[in-house]
């Protein structure tokens, strides 16, 4: 893979307060890359969706560190990746079936990956118990003239 | 941030969010609908998306939370007003909305 043009980290705590901080300085970042209004909305909620993940899942009953990296490319290729040294998730596959949840069912959809899937190009899970879970995104821009 | 502000008609309970849900919004106004509900009884909760500019799952999470409650309450949710971006999020979890809606 080519080397991306520009990037940026952010790393902050597992608070729900980060949710929007996160979206937030995604947006700022991704600015120079002009996306267009529902490509930008896409990429903020998956992120919404993968960083809210992590606050649920990843470190229960406590607070841990959760690194959000943003990559762009030439050819308007945005990678995301975000990651956690959090509990793990034991069986990838299965967390990532719709509907599949281990919040709290009354409250939780259990959409969050069918969501990630939906408005993003590309999805990948990598996860070990005890270790943490790394979610890569991608999202082709379309190229202007 | 989010808000929801409440108007009363008769039997009908009218819920007007704003600003962004996402799971940590969802909490304040989750408590806030389900307080005021728990208070009027309406026959008919509706939540209006009209104000709303992003939303993710948790908004569906909370949608489908308070479906159930106004069935225990033998009443029942309107979802309307969804802007683009919430709508597509509707579509995706197959929740019912009116895309106008009443006012």
């Amino acid at each position: 893979m080519m080397k991306p043009i520009n990037t940026a980290r952010f790393v902050f705590l597992s608070r729900s307060v980060n949710e929007s901080f996160a979206r937030g300085a995604l947006a700022a970042f991704l600015a120079q890359a002009d996306p267009t209004v529902p490509q930008l909305a896409d990429i903020k909620t998956a992120v919404s969706e993968a960083v809210t993940n992590c606050i649920v899942h990843a470190y229960p009953g406590g607070l841990g560190v959760i690194t959000l990296t943003v990559a762009l490319y030439e050819n308007g290729l945005v990678k995301i990746t975000v990651a956690d040294k959090g509990v793990g998730i034991p069986d990838v596959d299965r967390a990532m079936e719709p509907l599949f949840t281990t919040g709290n069912p009354e409250e939780r959809a259990g959409l969050g990956f069918a969501v990630m899937q939906s408005f993003m190009d590309g999805v990948q899970v990598r996860s070990k118990p005890g270790k943490g879970t790394k979610v890569i995104l991608k999202k082709q821009l379309s190229v202007k003239e | 941030m989010a808000d929801v502000a409440f108007q009363s008609a008769g039997e009908v309970l009218m819920a007007y969010l704003s600003g962004e849900i996402d799971h940590h919004t969802a909490q304040t106004l989750r408590q806030r609908i389900d307080e005021t509900t728990l208070r009027q009884l309406p026959r008919v909760l509706v939540l209006d998306f009209g104000g709303v500019s992003f939303m993710d799952s948790s908004g569906v999470g909370l949608i489908l939370g308070r479906q159930r409650r106004m069935m225990q309450l033998e009443g029942k949710l309107v979802v309307q007003h969804p802007p683009a971006a919430v709508e597509r999020m509707l579509q995706l979890a197959r929740v019912a909305y009116q895309k106008g809606g009443q006012t």
